[in-house]
């Protein structure tokens, strides 16, 4: 079981078998596709997982059961929503923009795809370690608005017009916010690449280590997340309520299950990012010399304290989506415009300073 | 400067205020003992339906299958779609004529459930039941006669 603890004890493995029975480019060419196929299967699982829990976790806030039927507590829902949607028929407004129409929806799988492979799941399961780990994701996951705004444009439906444009804000004030955030953070840390940051957790996690600028930097970070995923109290981009289902409204079947997937998958991706930045990722609960304590952590695996982190911040963001009524377009950009980014540039002097001085622990 | 204080007040009012709103949600989800939904066919037998659901309008008889209902037709009067009709008759008590019900008539499909009949009554002849699960295969199934098969007037009822 000593792999669950180092996943670079399996992958090492597996590289050096494969070593000896092919030839380096070969080799390569495996590792790649077998990367591929577990990001394929963790993304499908996570839509199965998410959309369960998702309905369930709002059925709970709200004084309802949820999903009871299918399978016990009715956790074969999702199964039986996914054959539906794959058993329906695509259809297609008469003057949409086909080829547009048809790249929306594998724009927005893509750039989700792409972000989630910088991720480090656990110790050594990282499929890329770039030195911009925290750059890159930040850039591609922001890519999915091409996506939506692409969907919005070639439907020929103004509310999917009017959605995409909304979420276009959106996505451009709020990138803001969530870039400074996580820059409060690197200030610290002094890297941008996503396992360093997570090594020099070791001692504590950042939120705890920061002082108070760090808790800020976390709230700014849960809410300007919350809006880039176009969830919770931010969803006018699909504003069922007064754009049917705004950028998504002509699509169907498996293209509109793969803007579902995309938005489930987006909100993994965050809530990743935040645990890994401000939660410590895989780094298990740590306080800098306590060594018996921190030995009895390091028995839970790091695998584990990093999807328990993940879904604690999923968890608050299903919080908030279901406690918040929607925001207007202009009360969205006064919020970020007028608050969010003067605390955000203020708290980022105020962590310099402190790293300055050397006041944090 | 007055300003800038009101701007943190502002930003420490809004926090407080969604924490407020958090909190409530938050009660729910962990108290899911007070979840309201029924798992209706399954808890048939356990099912306590509340004592103001409006289900259908019934002519209540004691046990020597007598009713309150004189035959005034104020419900039927009060009655806003025409869902009851009152089949008046006469009868002969004490060597003279009286009026009474020959059949009181109840159309169920066309019953909003409104209740204006139960305060019409003079005499509270009629309440609402709480029973469910109304339907049927056949229409006419639906149009109901209230009062049952030799059943008569109480005494002393006016």
């Amino acid at each position: 079981m000593n792999w669950l603890y180092d996943f670079s004890i399996l992958t090492q493995s597996i590289h050096e078998s494969l070593s000896r029975n092919f030839v380096p480019g070969t080799v390569v060419l495996i590792e790649m596709i077998l990367a591929g196929v577990a990001f394929m299967i963790l993304f499908a699982l996570l839509g199965l997982v998410l959309v369960y829990a998702e309905r369930k976790v709002s059925a709970f806030f709200q004084q309802r059961l949820g999903p009871m039927r299918v399978g016990k507590w009715g956790t074969a829902q999702t199964l039986a929503d996914v054959i539906k949607l794959l058993m329906k028929e695509p259809l297609m407004n008469k003057n949409a923009d086909k080829f547009l129409f048809n790249l929306a929806p594998y724009i927005i799988m893509i750039s989700a795809f792409m972000a989630m492979a910088a991720l480090p799941f656990a110790k050594g399961l990282q499929a890329l370690d770039f030195d911009v780990g925290l750059l890159y994701i930040s850039a591609v996951s922001s890519l999915g608005v091409i996506g939506i705004l692409l969907a919005g444009w070639s439907s020929d439906n103004k509310y999917s017009l009017i959605g995409a444009l909304r979420s276009g804000a959106q996505i451009i004030s709020y990138e803001l916010s969530v870039g400074l955030s996580l820059l409060t953070i690197v200030v610290l840390t002094g890297s941008l690449q996503l396992s360093v940051i997570v090594e020099s957790q070791a001692d504590g996690w950042w939120i705890f280590r920061g002082h108070i600028p760090a808790v800020i930097a976390f709230i700014i970070f849960l809410i300007a997340s919350t809006a880039e995923t176009n969830r919770g109290p931010f969803d006018l981009a699909e504003a069922e309520s007064e754009l049917t289902a705004g950028f998504h409204t002509e699509y169907s079947g498996m293209k509109f299950a793969f803007f579902f997937l995309a938005e489930f998958a987006n909100m993994f991706i965050v809530s990743a990012l935040g645990a890994t930045v401000f939660l410590g990722g895989w780094m298990p609960f740590h306080i800098g010399g306590w060594e018996a304590f921190n030995n009895i952590m390091d028995y839970i695996p790091p695998i584990v304290w990093f999807f328990g982190k993940v879904s604690f911040m999923i968890f608050m963001m299903m919080w908030f989506r279901w406690t918040f009524p929607r925001l207007r377009i202009d009360q969205l950009l006064t919020l970020e415009w007028k608050y969010l980014l003067p605390v955000n540039l203020m708290n980022i002097l105020v962590m310099a300073f402190l790293v300055l001085m050397g006041w944090h622990f | 400067m007055k300003s800038i204080i009101n701007y943190f007040k502002e930003i420490f009012w809004g926090l407080k205020s969604l924490v407020k709103g958090m909190a409530v949600t938050g009660h729910y989800i962990t108290h899911p003992k007070e979840i309201i939904t029924q798992q209706y066919p399954e808890n048939k037998a356990t099912l306590k339906m509340f004592e103001r659901f409006r289900g259908e309008v019934v002519l209540l008889h004691d046990e020597n299958n007598e009713h309150k209902c004189t035959g005034c037709t104020a419900c039927e009067v009060a009655c806003p779609n025409g869902s009851i009709e009152i089949i008046p008759k006469r009868v002969e008590v004490d060597g003279r004529k009286v009026k009474a019900i020959d059949q009181f008539v109840y159309h169920l499909q066309m019953c909003t459930m409104c209740g204006l009949c139960i305060p019409a009554c003079p005499t509270d002849a009629i309440v609402m039941a709480n029973t469910f699960e109304h339907a049927v295969f056949d229409r006419s199934k639906l149009t109901k006669i209230l009062n049952k098969p030799g059943s008569k007037i109480m005494d002393g009822i006016k």
